[in-house]
Parts: C-alpha cells; sequence; structure tokens
C-alpha cells in the first residue's frame, strides 16, 4: 500500500528514481535539482539501492554518458535544470536521434544572463524540438507519477524515444507537499524489466552505434525518429489508463479543469495551474464560466485533442513561463493557436508570460486574466495580444 | 607476444572497405592496437569521438567495425565509454554477463587536447577502466587541418598559416602527457605506429590495468602535413629519431623512454618532407627551425633527467 508522505518536488522525483532503481545514473549538481542526486547517492550508500551512479563532471558529460550507458544496454536516468539542460543540448539530440529511452527529470529554471536560479520554463522550451518526450507536472504527486510513467513510455519499442518529466524550479522543486508514495514493489512490477533491442556489450553480435548518415540517409533516419516521437501520444494514453488502474490516479495528454461549458478559458503548464484551479473555484461559485486547460504532454504536442477540449471556448488565455524571444508569442501559445486554426471554434487567442526567474504569480493576476477575456468575449476585440502578469510598470 | 605470423592470421576488428585516405595512418594503427589486444581473454568494446577515423570507418548503412562501437560526440569519448562501463560494472555485478570486456575510447588530438579534455580529465579521475587511445594528427584533420594545441611550432594549418608577416603556428605544442600525468594514473605512454612492437606491448600493458590509461600515438596524416602516401611510416620513424616524438611510459610516475636512438637526428630530417614545414626552409627563417630545435631538445633533456632520477609517485 502507498502511503501518505510531505516531501519535495525533488525528493518525489528522487523516490521515483530509487523505486526504478535503473542500472545506471549519471548527474551533475544544479540548483534547484540538486538534491535528486544528492538523494540518489544517499539510497546507494544506504543499500536502498544499486543503480551504478557516475558522478561526472560537467551535464554535457552527463547526457554523453547517459547515452553511451543506455547504448551499452540498460535502463538510464539523470536529472538537471537550467543552465545544465543547455549544456546538454547537443547531446540531447544524439539521445533521442539514437532511439535511446533515457528519462531524465527536469527541475525547469530560468537561464542566465541574468543569472537566475529559480523556477520558470526557459530551459525545457528552448529544448522542446530536441526530440524528447516532454510531460509537465503541477505538483509533486505528478512529479513522482510522471517520472515513473516515462519509464514505460520512453521504453515502449513504438516509441524508444527519450522522456523528460519537468517540475517548477522551486515551487514544486523546494516546496513540501503532502502525496502518495507508492509502495516499492508495486513501482517495480508496473515499470517491468527492460530488455534493450541491441546493446553494445553483447559482445557475440557487434553492433555499430552511432555512425553518421550522409544525404542520402540522413532524411529517412529523422522521419523514422519522429514517427517514434509521435507515437508517444497514444502510449501516454495507454500508459496513463494504467497506472490509474495500479494506483488510482489516471493520466491523459491534458487535464480539463471545469471546461465542460467553459467560457474563459487559460492554458497553462505546471505549478500555475493550481494557482489558477484556486481562481477557477470562486469564479464559478460567482456564476462566471470559467475554465482551465492544463497541457501535461508539451511534445509530442497533441494539438488536435487540445483544440477539441476548447471547443465550447469564447475566450482564451494561453499562459507561457518563458519569453517569446521575438515570436508571435510564447511557445504554448503558438502551438495552442495554430492548433485552433483548423477548429470550427476560433475565438480570440491572448498571450501572457508569467513569473519568469522565480517571479510570484498570485490569484490576483490569475484573476485580471479571467477580468480580460471577459472583456474580450463581450467587446469581440482584442487590444493587446501579448502582455505580461506581475510586471513592473506596463509592457508595450 | 605472439609471432608476427599468428597474428596475421587473427580475426580483424577493424576490416577493409573503410574510407580513410590513402596512407593514413588511422588504421594502421587500430589494426596494430587490435593485434596487442589479447582477444581470447576479453572482448573489446569502442568509443568514438567524431573525426577522421569516425567518418571514415561509420558511415551508414556500412560499417568497417567487426566488434562493438559506438560515436556520441567530438568532445566526449571519454564520457560515453564512462557510461558504457558503468553499464558493464551493472551487468557484471547482476550477472548479467560473465564475459570479461575491456574498453577503448579513440580520439584525435582536436578530440583530446582541446574540445575533449575536461571530459577526459573527468573520466580519468572517477577510475574508470578504460584505454584513451589519442591519434594525435597535429591539427583538426577532419574540417581540413586547422591548428589545435596539439600543432607544432612553426607548423602552417589553415588557421595558422604561412603569410608575409607571420610564419606558421607560433605556440609550441601543449604537452599532454604531462597534464594528464596529474591525474596520476597508473600507466601512460606515447607510441609511434613505426615502432609497432613497442605500440602493441604498451597497448597489452594498459589494457591489463585495473583502471584508466592513456596512450598517445603519432599519426602522420598525408593529407594535412603534406607528405607522399607511401611515407606515413617513414614520417612517424623521422619524428621518433629526431626525438620530436620520444617513445616513453610513464608507470606509476615513473619515467622510462624506450628508445633513444643512437643517432639523434636534427629536427630538419623531420621537418624536410612535409610541406606544412615548408616555410621554415625560406632564407631568413633559420631562427624558426632552431627554435623548433631547442623546443625537441629541451623536452628530450627533460624527459632523460626523469628517467634518470628514477622518481615515482
Amino acid at each position: 500500500m502507498g502511503k501518505k508522505v510531505a516531501l519535495t518536488g525533488n525528493e518525489a522525483a528522487a523516490h521515483a528514481i530509487r523505486q526504478i532503481n535503473p542500472d545506471v545514473v549519471a548527474a551533475f549538481p544544479i540548483t534547484p535539482s540538486t538534491p535528486i542526486p544528492q538523494n540518489v547517492a544517499q539510497f546507494i550508500a544506504d543499500g536502498k539501492m544499486d543503480t551504478e551512479l557516475v558522478t561526472v563532471e560537467s551535464e554535457h558529460s552527463a547526457m554523453s554518458a547517459c547515452v553511451g550507458a543506455a547504448a551499452a544496454g540498460g535502463r538510464v536516468m539523470t536529472a538537471t535544470s537550467a543552465n545544465g539542460y543547455a549544456l546538454m543540448w547537443e547531446i540531447l539530440y544524439i539521445a533521442s536521434g539514437s532511439r535511446l529511452p533515457i528519462v531524465m527529470a527536469v527541475a525547469a529554471r530560468a537561464l542566465s544572463a541574468p543569472l537566475n536560479i529559480h523556477g520558470d520554463h526557459s530551459d525545457i522550451m528552448g529544448g522542446r524540438d530536441t526530440g524528447w518526450i516532454q510531460l509537465v507536472a503541477e505538483n509533486s504527486q505528478e512529479t513522482y507519477d510522471n517520472l515513473i510513467q516515462a519509464i514505460k513510455i520512453a521504453e515502449n519499442k513504438d516509441v524508444m524515444t527519450p522522456a523528460l518529466g519537468a517540475f517548477d524550479g522551486f515551487n514544486i522543486s523546494h516546496a513540501i507537499e503532502i502525496w502518495e508514495l507508492e509502495d516499492d514493489n508495486k513501482v517495480k512490477e508496473f515499470v517491468g524489466e527492460y530488455t534493450p533491442l541491441y546493446p553494445l556489450l553483447n559482445t557475440k553480435e557487434p553492433v555499430t552505434h552511432g555512425a553518421w548518415a550522409p544525404p542520402d540517409w540522413y532524411f529517412e533516419h529523422k522521419m523514422n525518429q519522429l514517427e517514434g516521437l509521435l507515437n508517444a501520444k497514444d502510449v501516454v494514453v495507454k500508459v496513463g489508463k494504467e497506472f490509474g488502474s495500479a494506483f488510482g490516479r489516471e493520466y491523459g495528454l491534458y487535464e480539463a479543469y471545469k471546461m465542460d461549458d467553459a467560457e474563459y478559458v487559460i492554458v497553462a503548464m505546471g505549478s500555475v495551474c493550481g494557482t489558477t484551479k484556486d481562481v477557477v473555484d470562486s469564479l464559478r461559485e460567482n456564476g462566471v464560466k470559467a475554465g482551465l486547460l492544463k497541457v501535461r504532454l508539451f511534445r509530442p504536442f497533441p494539438y488536435k485533442e487540445l483544440a477539441d477540449a476548447l471547443s465550447s471556448a469564447k475566450a482564451i488565455a494561453v499562459l507561457d513561463r518563458v519569453s517569446p524571444a521575438g515570436a508571435q508569442g510564447g511557445a504554448l501559445f503558438t502551438e495552442i493557436r495554430s492548433a485552433l486554426y483548423d477548429a470550427n471554434n476560433r475565438p480570440p487567442v491572448i498571450n501572457y508570460t508569467y513569473g519568469l526567474g522565480g517571479r510570484d504569480t498570485q490569484p490576483q493576476h490569475i484573476n485580471s486574466v479571467y477580468d480580460k477575456l471577459k472583456t474580450i468575449a463581450e467587446t469581440g476585440k482584442v487590444d493587446k495580444q501579448f502582455d505580461c502578469l506581475n510586471l513592473r510598470g506596463t509592457w508595450g | 607476444m605472439a609471432l608476427l605470423n599468428e597474428l596475421a592470421k587473427k580475426k580483424e576488428g577493424l576490416v577493409n572497405g573503410h574510407r580513410l585516405c590513402p596512407g593514413c595512418t588511422h588504421s594502421v594503427i587500430m589494426r596494430q592496437v587490435l593485434a596487442a589486444a589479447d582477444t581470447d581473454k576479453y572482448d573489446i568494446v569502442v568509443a568514438a569521438a567524431t573525426g577522421c577515423f569516425e567518418v571514415s570507418s561509420g558511415l551508414y548503412p556500412y560499417t568497417s567495425w567487426n566488434i562493438p562501437w559506438i560515436h556520441n560526440a567530438f568532445e566526449n569519448a571519454a564520457s560515453t565509454i564512462s557510461g558504457v562501463e558503468a553499464m558493464y560494472r551493472l551487468w557484471k555485478k547482476k550477472g548479467r554477463t560473465d564475459k570479461d570486456v575491456r574498453f577503448i575510447a579513440l580520439a584525435s588530438d582536436g578530440g583530446t587536447y582541446d574540445i575533449g579534455l575536461q571530459a577526459l580529465s573527468g573520466a580519468i579521475e572517477r577510475g574508470h577502466r578504460f584505454l584513451y587511445i589519442c591519434n594525435d594528427n597535429n591539427a583538426y584533420q577532419n574540417t581540413g587541418n586547422q591548428r589545435s594545441s596539439a600543432t607544432p611550432f612553426g607548423a602552417s594549418t589553415t588557421t595558422s598559416p604561412n603569410g608575409t608577416v607571420l610564419q606558421g603556428k607560433s605556440q609550441p605544442k601543449k604537452d599532454i602527457m604531462s597534464v594528464l600525468e596529474g591525474h596520476h594514473m597508473q600507466y601512460l605512454a606515447q607510441a609511434s605506429p613505426s615502432n609497432w612492437r613497442d605500440l602493441m606491448n604498451k597497448v597489452k600493458k594498459a589494457l591489463d590495468v585495473n583502471g584508466p590509461t592513456y596512450l598517445n600515438v603519432i599519426e602522420p596524416c598525408t593529407t594535412g602535413w603534406g607528405f607522399p602516401q607511401h611515407k606515413s611510416i617513414e614520417i612517424a620513424q623521422l619524428a621518433v629519431d629526431t626525438c620530436v616524438w620520444p617513445l616513453y611510459e610513464i608507470e606509476e610516475g615513473r619515467v622510462k623512454i624506450n628508445y633513444k636512438p643512437k643517432n639523434k637526428l636534427p629536427v630538419e630530417e623531420y621537418l624536410k618532407p612535409q610541406k606544412r614545414f615548408a616555410h621554415l626552409f625560406k632564407k631568413g627563417n633559420e631562427h624558426l627551425i632552431e627554435e623548433f630545435q631547442k623546443q625537441t631538445d629541451r623536452h628530450w633533456e627533460w624527459l632523460l633527467k626523469r628517467e634518470e632520477s628514477g622518481v615515482s609517485y
């Protein structure tokens, strides 16, 4: 039986890794995910797991060692944040292009400069096209649950693609919440054994890993890889259901919170969804048809399903915890707006950037977004497509 | 060591059909390495850095490798092999294999002296059991002969060209052996394919060490250095006989010079046949050859003194 525990998001990730007991973990400390390798090291020191921990000298080497270990033939995990994730960037593509089902916990954090160690989505959004499956958690429970499911999703034979489970730095990584820690054996049973397809260590049948592909082959490789990534969408749903039957918490591609008849809708990812749910509740008490569409799977992006889930909306605000960096809007905004292009219902969509570098986002800020959506729905006019929440002064 | 005619019958780990330049010594060195490995006792797994050898031997849908081989990126052969070796230790621990497997990381000077130095240092410090072989061809040859920190003084490369004002690389070559020696690993050595028996002895010895080892091998590059294809081994021999490339090993800190030329040749003998040094022989550049000789002598004499001292670590 599982038990209720009061632990941080990092500890949730570390316990998931302990129970999965991967063959190799290669990791380098970086705030705010540092407690993950620390906890893993302690679990190993205390004989609670028997993973080979490779305490590399950089995140670049962390992901490089993960690639080597996964190709060698076994289950491999790591953890990182921000600049560390950015330093891995080159090898993130090699991990996915080599079809190695590595699973990584990412305590999502702002990227320098200016140096800032606090939470936002600059890292994972910067890496959204690295070919990894990206799951985003709202809280510690989901952080824990997502990492366990990520193993089964990544290792699915139709997928064979690395996956990351992201959770907001500090908001989740360092906040103590009450969550359900499942029974060790039940988690082990759920993830099962992993049988590598072409282990390098099978010296009887020598395999070449990482051959280069000239113009007459590279394209086919990349499209084959894309197929694996896209296959992850159905597998995420399947594994989410299996997880539900095993542990009582079912997961899908997204969570539709009070969305059945919702007219004013916020689309968001991560810990801000908790705050948004509270605001939705109080608005609903006052008869306002507010709703939240929480995106759980960002890559592959389930554009059709998300557009369908927005069919009752009269006005939509997409919250991005990243700078648009010169695009029309944040990464989630451009995806959602594009998804709606083919939909029957095409309500106005606005975009907010919020919470950069750990800036607080409070119920009053979320309330102001719903106020804005009401005005847009009433007037049918969008005066500002892009704006910021809780920024000094006004944007634009 | 086995007799040459026995070694010739050994199953090849690197087979023909690769796309290396004619006269390239990468394959020559690798065949010596694999011939030296005691493959009746253990199997070999290789991690290769991006470079000439990698692109020439692992081109999809072909491979020249008859042994397990992995390529990851340019700067991470050492961290890649760290991961492979960690997984092997896990397999051993859990009884998933009863095989004895030994690991070789393969890179050239770009992937070793420069961009891969951090990964190499980290992997050695962590104590993984692997032999790291650097085939030192004195520049970034895969991208067309750009200078590296292993490029010798005076050599003209595409990013340290000889011109009307500058005469090739103005800095001396990095002493990578000394850099790595500071890790106090049990065994590191320098070898040349011209002295194949010495190279093979070193490989054999290194692979038997239960920890990280390093082998620095001169890899004459017909294209980048500018000499005829049939002269590669001769050039390597000249590097050895001029003491530009001393053959030595450092075992637990103790230096042993494996070959002392009876007649130490002047560096001109090594420089002359190579186009990259042609400008040094122009009138008015005599001082550059003198400087090259000075650097070579200084290093050789320092090595002799270290050997004589018998100091170990």
